[in-house]
């Protein structure tokens, strides 16, 4: 029980700190909230779901083409739509909800308003103080780990980390310095969505693949983001672990908790902020200093 | 006396394209079940005048004090299944329960700014979006009371016949955007929100600066919205003689923001003329189910390239042109200005 409890609270904690670190990604650097976010899950679940159990690809090639294909749409949508009126904020977040209802309509069409499940990447389970953990969380637990060290290494050690931090902390001298603003957006925008469709493909078989999917991790995002102060990458990770584990007890603990897991999650988030209005590590910036 | 108000009307409807257009599609609305019985064109109407008075209240919290709400469906749902409660348990009838639903839903929209107005920007949005789910959970959770997932069913209907019910609702309507509007224009003598809350929503830090309380007014924006969010949410519980969990959903709140920000936000009729843009060709749209949702996002999307600041803004800046010197609107074929005659160009 315990056992099963923990290992829930880190696959659950480390799939939203995948989707987290990328939404604060790109709000950070960008200053857009992107509600489709989420939609790029979807996309690689159902690409993951379609490629190894309709056409019954091998795993390996099936991951590389989702990866690739959903950042590929990530990029493309954000060239076309976004960037053009990238300074009306408020149109910017309408297109984005209205993206996330174009993906989500193409999967219905595509496959139908049914609940699927993608078959497991790797079968077979290991037995840890007489408890069955599937080899699949323990993979996922893996990813995680990984693409979040990349991440980290990605931003603290290379120059396009620099200058994607320069430009998140302050777009017009980072463009002063000589870094190509358009450019960084872009980058990011790709990385952020390649982190979503890395979440997808690992949730892919935890989940059940279905339209509508995007909606609730949407929300938790969102919450983990703001509590963990927005922009903020570390913040969203310890947010989504702490949101993590607060929809796993819920579930886990109360009776009849799986209609009240997201409340709670989003009750913590409210009293988070009530007492810290700007997030854990939330920095406050000059200009929107009250 | 007489003279001096179609004087009036005359300067400030009759000289100003955008207010004449607005004069005659309501005047038009009040003709529209002569024209037509059929019961499923009023239905359309009827709901497109329920969300109007949702989208434009929406326009008052978020786009005149820069506070984006995301959870406006809450006074649209706290409102209704007040209404479905109190006619449930206590029998009362829809004109007692819609403005009490409207009050609750103020009470709601206080309990709200608690919070909020601690928080600002991206911070404040993210937090309204969480009030509605919170809720939406403790109603899934206790079924017995709230009747869970169905929702409450059985409530009276607005009135006897679907020419009435649509009657109260275009009234209903005008009367609220005309207050909101109202309380918004800039420029009116009248009322000085107007102003103050466009300070706000410009600079609040120069607002507070020249001793705007500019929380009170924040405030004042929650429970205005609310109150009115509460009178639609009223209305299309008793209008639908249901409330369920969807008049609470998410998506309802996203809806908010599309019809506004589609016509064009921080303008009160941008939300007008976005709902009844959107909402009919959602319905005309029924002819093809399956590509229905998928249309109308490409729809917005295409538009919304071209014109970012919304259609209806887009078409006023095409009708009308402001003097620069004393800030009148002039009709664009003008050249001077027809109160100071300064050249507009």
């Amino acid at each position: 029980m315990i056992q099963a409890f923990i290992i829930q609270t880190l696959v659950t904690g480390g799939v939203y700190a995948l989707l987290a670190v990328g939404f604060a990604l790109i709000f950070g650097v960008a200053r857009m909230i992107n509600l489709a976010h989420t939609s790029f899950l979807m996309l690689a679940a159902y690409g993951m779901f379609y490629m190894t159990y309709r056409l019954g690809l091998d795993v390996i090639y099936a991951v590389i083409i989702a990866l690739v294909a959903t950042t590929l749409i990530g990029i493309v949508s954000y060239k076309l739509f976004i960037d053009r009126i990238r300074e009306h904020q408020v149109t910017v977040l309408l297109i984005t909800i209205a993206l996330a209802i174009v993906f989500q309509e193409c999967m219905v069409l595509a496959f139908g308003a049914h609940f699927w499940s993608a078959p497991t990447l790797i079968e077979g389970y290991w037995e840890v103080l007489g408890v069955k953990v599937s080899y699949q969380h323990l993979l996922t637990l893996a990813v995680v780990l990984v693409v979040l060290l990349g991440i980290w290494a990605l931003l603290s050690r290379t120059k396009l980390g620099i200058a994607i931090r320069a430009t998140a902390q302050d777009t017009e001298i980072a463009n002063l310095m000589g870094i190509s603003v358009p450019r960084i957006l872009l980058i990011t925008m790709g990385i952020a969505v390649a982190l979503a469709a890395v979440a997808g493909i690992v949730v892919a078989p935890l989940w059940t693949v279905y339209p509508y999917m995007w909606l609730n991790p949407l929300v938790m995002v969102m919450a983990i983001v703001v509590l963990g102060g927005l922009g903020s990458v570390k913040g969203s990770l310890i947010g989504a672990f702490i949101i993590g584990l607060v929809e796993t007890s819920v579930v886990f603990f109360l009776p009849g908790g799986a209609f009240l897991s997201s409340a709670f999650a989003l009750l913590v988030m409210v009293i988070i902020l009530v007492v810290r209005p700007e997030g854990l590590y939330g920095i406050v910036f000059e200009e929107e200093r009250l | 006396m007489l003279r001096r108000l179609f004087k009036d009307f005359q300067g400030d409807v009759l000289a100003i394209p955008g207010r004449l257009i607005a004069l005659i599609f309501f005047l038009l609305l009040f003709i529209v079940p002569l024209i037509t019985k059929e019961p499923y064109i009023l239905r359309t109407f009827i709901f497109a005048n329920v969300f109007v008075i949702f989208a434009v209240s929406w326009d008052f919290v978020s786009g005149y004090t820069g506070q984006v709400n995301f959870g406006h469906a809450l006074f649209f749902g706290v409102a209704a299944y007040s209404a479905a409660l109190l006619n449930k348990y206590l029998g009362l009838q829809p004109w007692a329960t819609i403005p009490i639903g409207a009050l609750v839903a103020v009470g709601a929209g206080v309990l709200m700014c608690l919070p909020a107005l601690r928080l600002r920007g991206p911070y404040l949005s993210l937090v309204t979006l969480a009030f509605p789910l919170i809720l939406l959970g403790v109603i899934k959770a206790f079924p017995d009371f709230t009747g869970g997932e169905h929702g409450i069913s059985g409530l009276p209907a607005l009135a006897a016949s679907r020419t009435v019910e649509y009657y109260i609702s275009v009234s209903v309507m005008i009367v609220s955007v005309f207050i909101m509007w109202k309380l918004t224009d800039a420029k009116s003598a009248l009322v000085r929100t107007g102003i103050i809350l466009h300070a706000i929503r410009e600079d609040e830090i120069a607002a507070r600066a020249t001793g705007i309380n500019t929380i009170r007014y924040k405030m004042l924006a929650f429970v205005v919205g609310g109150f009115f969010a509460g009178i639609a949410g009223g209305l299309y519980a008793h209008f639908m003689r249901i409330a369920g969990p969807s008049s609470m959903d998410m998506m309802l709140s996203f809806q908010a923001i599309i019809w506004t920000v589609f016509g064009g936000i921080v303008s009160i009729y941008g939300a007008v003329v976005g709902v009844y843009f959107l909402y009919p060709l959602m319905e005309l749209l029924r002819v093809v189910p399956e590509l229905r949702l998928l249309i109308f996002a490409a729809i917005v999307i295409v538009i919304l390239l071209f014109m970012p600041e919304g259609i209806a803004v887009w078409i006023r800046d095409k009708i009308e042109r402001e003097c620069p010197r004393c800030k009148l609107s002039n009709i664009a074929l003008r050249h001077t200005c027809r109160a100071c005659g300064a050249s507009l160009y």
